[in-house]
């Protein structure tokens, strides 16, 4: 089901944990629908310096979250604003169709940390609208049972 | 591989496939010619009936082959809705039901039948006095399942069949997980209608049979040709119904060992897991449950990825999670119980098979726990609680 790259992902995912004093924290997702995603976010002039992750969800999830945490490190905020949930998936190699709201998670907890960040600081970063949950509308229903 | 997952599809033994292979090569003939070729595929059907309907305590003409376990649950219900539409429009069942008895049940609703989903308790049983109390003058089916598929509780079908003789009132059971692993008596527990599945003990798929009472009128679900006297139309898939039948009496050879067997491994298990990993819940009935079924809630952490770590250690199970089904809610089964959303999401079904071992049991035992470990120490759900209670 998944492609070789996100089971590395998840296998061995990067970044797992917390930053003490992030600059950035952003929670998304809840458990209701089953999927949470924190991101933490250490931020100096203007730069990503550090990324970390906590995931409650599937394996999509958890490598997303993995995935978007070594790619937002080292970016400027700009840049990281730039990362949309398909590059995310894209680095992954895919995801499976009804994996990419898991992908879309990762993007918004990204711009939750980021809109905190902001908020703390009392900056405005072009683009970035406060984090509302918008994780409600996928999962379409097409499961079995046995 | 260490297959848990006997709940989800069995393999098919080597007898039954032996059984099988003639008719699909030398025995090909269509069982309705006349010819001695036909005629010999005409005599292992026979065979084959006798052979289900003695294990139920039924008589051969009391079996009607079906292509499985939904065909089955449709046509009976389907069948009694359209039947008994004059006599009144309310069905009475439970709340987890497989789809194959819900999802019609719920296209009744759409056609103005009335349904009552009796609720489970929190160990995912109804009781009999629950069914009595919903019965109305217009209520012509109850249809309770046999076993849960998921938490494998079992329901007290004697006591359900009591209840609706007395009311006069058709009743059906989901047997699909029971078949085979537990034995059942039609007559005395007062079944009218039962749905049966192949390849839930090691026969094919695609296979399955309902058994009618006698005297029961019940239309058609398929119309077309005369096969299985009228009732269900198409050529028979003779060796699949050949291989149902060698598999439902293998079943039922030494069956009482054989659960002694699997049921001792099942403990271990359960007691295994509860003892060595903290915050789990074991879903269904202690007792009352199939022989077979492992269930159980890990909190703080999802169920697809917990499966993704027992597949890469070579472990096949199965989970209730959202993230497995491809639609928003976790299992129905385990909210009926009144498991909270997150608990329902992390929750693992392990379902033994007779060829399972204890050195299996406990490579699960020695993976699990680190596994359930590492996915922990990457949820913020655990996080919150661990910092709650520090
Ligand atoms: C309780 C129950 N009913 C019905 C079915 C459907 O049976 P089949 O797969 O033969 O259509 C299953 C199995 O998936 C089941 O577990
Ligand atoms: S987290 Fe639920 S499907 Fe990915």
């Amino acid at each position: 089901m998944y492609s070789q790259k996100v089971m590395e992902c998840f296998m061995n995912p990067q970044n797992v944990g917390e930053i003490e004093n992030a600059d950035g924290v952003g929670t998304v997702g809840n458990p209701k629908c089953g999927d949470i995603m924190k991101i933490y976010l250490q931020i100096e002039d203007n730069i990503i310096r550090d990324a970390k992750f906590k995931t409650f969800g599937c394996g999509a999830a958890i490598a997303t979250s993995a995935m978007l945490t070594q790619m937002v490190k080292g970016k400027t905020i700009e840049e990281a604003m730039k990362i949309t949930n398909k590059a995310v998936a894209d680095a992954l190699d895919g995801l499976p169709p009804v994996k990419m709201h898991c992908s879309c998670l990762a993007e918004e907890a990204l711009k939750a940390a980021l809109w905190d960040y902001a908020q703390k600081n009392g900056l405005t970063i072009e683009g970035l609208t406060p984090p509302a949950n918008r994780h409600d509308e996928d999962h379409a229903a097409f499961g079995e049972e046995n | 591989m260490i297959y848990l997952d006997h709940a989800a599809t069995t393999p098919v033994k080597p007898e039954v496939l032996a059984a099988m292979l003639p008719y699909f090569t030398e025995h090909y003939g269509n069982p309705s010619s006349v010819y001695k070729i036909a005629q010999r595929n005409r005599k292992a059907i026979d065979d084959a009936r006798a052979v289900v309907a003695e294990h139920l305590g039924a008589q051969p003409n009391e079996i009607f082959f079906t292509s499985g376990g939904t065909e089955a649950d449709n046509w009976a219900i389907k069948g009694i809705a359209e039947a008994f539409k004059e006599k009144g429009n309310h069905i009475i069942t439970t709340n987890i039901e497989h789809h194959a008895v819900l999802h019609p049940c719920q296209y009744l609703e759409k056609h103005g039948y009335e349904v009552t989903y009796l609720e489970v308790d929190p160990d995912g049983l109804v009781t009999a006095e629950q069914v009595e109390a919903a019965i109305r003058p217009e209520t012509i089916l109850i249809t309770i399942m046999y076993a849960n598929n998921e938490i494998g509780t079992i329901m007290p079908i004697a006591e359900i069949g009591a209840v609706a003789k007395k009311h006069g009132i058709v009743f059906h059971t989901d047997a699909v997980q029971a078949i085979g692993h537990l034995p059942i008596d039609v007559r005395a527990q007062n079944i009218d209608l039962l749905s049966l599945s192949g390849h839930k003990f090691y026969g094919p798929k695609g296979t399955g049979a309902l058994y009618i009472r006698r005297g029961l009128q019940l239309p058609p679900l398929l119309h077309g040709g005369g096969q299985e006297r009228n009732r269900r139309a198409g050529t028979e898939n003779v060796p699949g119904i050949v291989g149902l039948a060698k598999a439902m009496a293998l079943a039922y050879e030494d069956l009482e060992a054989k659960n002694a067997k699997i049921k001792a491994l099942r403990d271990y298990l359960i007691d295994g897991i509860m003892t060595q990993i903290p915050y789990c819940r074991l879903n269904g009935h202690r007792e009352q449950r199939l022989p077979n079924n492992v269930n159980i809630s890990f909190e703080f952490i999802e169920g697809e990825s917990l499966l993704l770590l027992l597949d890469m250690a070579g472990i096949a199970a199965s989970s209730g999670s959202a993230c497995t089904s491809g639609s928003l809610d976790p299992s129905h089964v385990l909210l009926a119980l009144g498991l909270p959303h997150e608990q329902a999401h992390g929750s693992i079904r392990f379902t033994l098979g007779e060829d399972n071992t204890r050195e299996e049991m406990d490579q699960v035992l020695e993976k699990l726990p680190s596994f359930v470990e590492r996915l922990r120490s990457m949820s913020p759900l655990y996080e919150d609680f661990v910092r709650q209670n520090s």
